[in-house]
């Protein structure tokens, strides 16, 4: 699991069956220092995320089973959205 | 599985049901000499780690649907171990 931030959406409205009313969200990773980790990517989003909100994702095999159709080509999934993070830097 | 050192934790109200109750630390990789490696991400911790522990951390979901059983558990990486001494080199 990793840190992002949702910095998009996107509408594809010709989807795999089983992602029918999956919302999909363009985010960037990120480490603790909210310092980006590589290239947005587009994940599911199981909590209602928005534009804009720290969240964090599961990925791989983890990431469709957050959802609730789990047998589904998908490799990124929002599971939280962060309300606080205590870290040392 | 990994060598990782606690940073802190991550609190969210919006989150997949199973992570309700349980607790989201940041980790980072570390080396056998405790230098970090490569970025920080999250882990849900198993064994009562605290920030600044050295742990043990297995990223990989059947290891962790072993530890949890829970079919459909859209959990990646569990913390499994604090480390007492690592002898390397």
């Amino acid at each position: 699991m990793y840190l992002g931030r949702v910095i998009g959406t996107v509408v594809a409205e010709r989807k795999y069956e089983g992602l029918e009313g999956v919302k999909l969200l363009v985010v960037q990773p990120l480490n603790h220092r909210r310092e980006p980790t590589g290239e947005p990517i587009v994940a599911a989003d199981s909590v209602r995320a928005g534009p804009g909100e720290l969240v964090y994702l599961t990925h791989a095999r983890e990431a469709a089973l957050a959802l609730d159709i789990s047998f589904v080509p998908v490799d990124a999934t929002i599971i939280g959205i962060v309300d606080r993070m205590d870290t040392t830097p | 599985m990994k060598l990782c050192r606690v940073l802190g934790t991550v609190v969210a109200t919006a989150k997949h049901p199973v992570y309700v109750g349980r607790k989201l630390m940041v980790v980072q990789p570390v080396d056998e000499l405790g230098q970090a490696q490569g970025h920080s991400f999250l882990a849900v911790d198993q064994v009562q780690a605290g920030e600044g522990d050295l742990v043990l951390v297995n990223s990989e979901g059947n290891g962790a649907r072993q530890l949890i059983p829970i079919e459909k558990l859209p959990i990646r990486s569990l913390i499994v171990g604090i480390v007492d001494q690592v002898d390397a080199g």
